[in-house]
């Protein structure tokens, strides 16, 4: 087995993903008088207050109505403006879906979708406001650019790298706070996935809260003898099919995982690109349908979003590539 | 293209575009006459006096902006920006064939002068209040105007747009319906009435104007009268009479989205002479 060339992370809490989006769209604002804001009667949870505290003027507030947010927003991006309309993501994506498709997707305007409280970990509040499916949803328009920060570091970067970019995007963020798997002077790319650990019998691909479970997996599988690979894809689309092929190329055996059901997300995108470019072996983590109420951390538990199913699947995708 | 404040000569463009939307779909053998036949008026004054736009330049920033938002009356609004200057006439004829740009309901894809993609109904209100937004932001003179079907307004999303608009006074918003109470599978008023319509919008907190749609005079009285008004949106609604101009598509549900046999296309280009 050869040595991981990166030493033992420290795994630091961090802030949560929806805070550090609407800390980077103040800094964004303070830097870029172009930059507008719509949100839905959630500013307070998606942090877009601080923004609307600041400049009252580009903040648009338009009650519990996404569509029409949706649909106005891709009206402010028309007409020159870098528009940002914010929700949870089982909101933003599932109500303005088509408007979406219609006023976002068909004419490629410059606007940015930030879905918060994303998949399970929202708790409490239950499945009604758990986003399983938005990955999905934001991967099937054509034209977007799909983000999916792991941490703090991440999400401030790639907000402004969101701004930057001319053309729809959609950004997922989450409520609870996360580790800080990325030291802060990483620097992040659209479309470009960051290699966290090397290693060389395994990969271990994921996307948000999912990347520091990796760093944890692969911590157990080290213990074990075996050398995993961690990457963290946080550009959902478009993929980084390099990275990914020299993984499949490089490890012979994939283990993707996300806060996201198995059906139609991140697993299923890094399928389609291996079986394309080298096929190999591949296990995936995810969700496979509704949850409940519960604590965050119960809800992980209970529905398999831990270092420990990671490590099973690695098991699993190894005994499949020996044989 | 000539501009013009004559209701004589604005009469004259009317009966032309009318004489289009007849070929168009009768070439293309589908498409949606009736309700491209009652919002002629609204589309040809608006294009042809009362908008500040140059088609030669279609990206101005300081142009007013049209979102047809019942995109179904695409023939009517591909012949208005054709004889306005934006787009070849000579193509109108092949409006829904494979490699057009007359797309069977308005694509900025095909026509990037277009200022929205329409024909999914319900949203164009939204994004002409988001046009709204921006150019108060900016303090440019650009007005916006959204062009409704009656049908249309039966979608949730309207309301959610016309209660934002008002909350945010924005008086730079016309919305126009197209009132020519019929829709796809009848008459409105057996479909989901939307009576009391201008009471609807009143309590919604727009300026509300009610007018004969197919009165050329009276709708540049309502978009002057929009202009003046401060501090809320305006409300225009047209009574139209679904298949204006033609006498057997006139009021007859029928004609919503069957395009005119090669016989009735010769018929009603003989009552549009």
């Amino acid at each position: 087995m050869a040595t991981n060339i990166r030493t033992k992370f420290e795994l630091k809490m961090g802030a949560a993903t929806r805070e550090a989006f609407g800390k980077a769209l103040l800094d964004l604002g303070r830097k870029n008088p172009n930059v507008v804001v719509c949100d839905a009667d959630l500013s307070k949870s998606t942090f877009t207050h601080l923004f609307a505290k600041e400049f009252p003027d580009r903040f648009f507030s338009f009650g519990i109505a996404e569509a029409n947010m949706v649909a106005a927003g891709a009206g402010l991006a028309s007409s020159g403006k870098i528009a940002f309309v914010a929700s949870f993501a089982a909101f933003v994506l599932n109500k303005g879906f088509e408007q979406l498709r219609v006023t976002a997707a068909f004419p490629h305007v410059n606007l940015k979708v930030v879905g918060t409280h994303s998949g399970i970990s929202i708790g409490e509040d239950g499945p009604s406001q758990m986003s399983v499916e938005d990955l999905s949803l934001a991967c099937s328009l054509p034209g977007f650019v799909v983000l999916s920060p792991a941490d703090e570091v991440a999400m401030t970067a790639l907000v402004h790298a969101a701004a930057e970019h001319v053309g729809p995007v959609y950004i997922r963020a989450g409520r609870p706070k996360v580790p800080v798997v990325h030291s802060p002077e990483q620097k992040f790319e659209i479309g470009k996935a960051i290699e966290l650990i090397h290693g060389t019998d395994v990969t271990l691909i994921a996307t948000g809260l999912m990347v520091a479970e990796s760093i944890k997996a692969q911590e157990i599988l080290e213990a074990e003898g075996v050398s995993a690979r961690v990457i963290d894809i946080h550009t959902i689309k478009p993929l980084d099919v390099e990275t990914i092929v020299r993984a499949a190329k490089e490890t012979g055996a994939i283990v993707v995982s996300e806060e996201h059901l198995v059906d139609g997300g991140l697993g299923v995108r890094v399928a389609q690109v291996v079986a394309q470019h080298h096929p190999c072996v591949m296990e995936f983590v995810g969700l496979h349908g509704y949850a409940e109420s519960g604590t965050p951390e119960a809800l992980l538990e209970k529905y398999g979003m831990t270092a420990r199913e990671v490590v099973k699947a690695a098991h699993r995708a190894l005994n499949r590539k020996k044989s | 293209m000539k501009r013009t404040h004559n209701v004589d000569e604005l009469r004259a463009i009317a009966k032309q575009v009318r004489r289009d939307i007849i070929e168009m779909t009768g070439a293309a053998k589908s498409g949606h006459p009736g309700g491209s036949l009652s919002v002629v008026e609204i589309l040809v004054t608006l294009y042809f006096d009362v908008l500040r736009h140059d088609p030669s330049n279609p990206k101005w920033e300081n142009r007013d902006r049209v979102i047809l938002s019942k995109g179904h009356a695409a023939p009517a609004l591909y012949s208005v920006i054709a004889r306005a200057g934006y787009t070849p006439i000579d193509q109108l004829h092949t409006l829904r064939k494979l490699n057009s740009i007359y797309q069977g309901h308005p694509d900025v894809r095909f026509i990037p002068a277009l200022e929205a993609s329409t024909g999914s109904l319900g949203q164009g209100l939204s994004v002409g209040l988001g046009f709204a937004l921006a150019a108060r932001l900016d303090s440019r003179p650009v007005r916006s105007y959204v062009v409704l079907g009656d049908g249309e307004i039966q979608e949730g999303q309207i309301w959610e747009a016309a209660m934002a608009a008002s909350f945010h006074k924005v008086d730079n918003l016309v919305a126009i319906v197209d009132y020519n109470k019929i829709q796809l599978d009848g008459f409105v008023k057996d479909i989901m009435d939307l009576e009391p319509l201008a009471d609807k919008w009143r309590a919604f907190g727009w300026h509300t104007i009610e007018l004969d749609g197919h009165d050329i005079s009276a709708l540049q009285s309502a978009f002057a009268e929009a202009a003046a008004t401060k501090g809320k949106p305006t409300a225009v609604i047209a009574n139209t009479v679904k298949g204006k101009g033609v006498s057997f598509m006139e009021n007859n549900p029928k004609y919503h989205g069957v395009a005119p046999t090669a016989a009735e296309v010769e018929q009603a280009l003989k009552e549009l002479a």
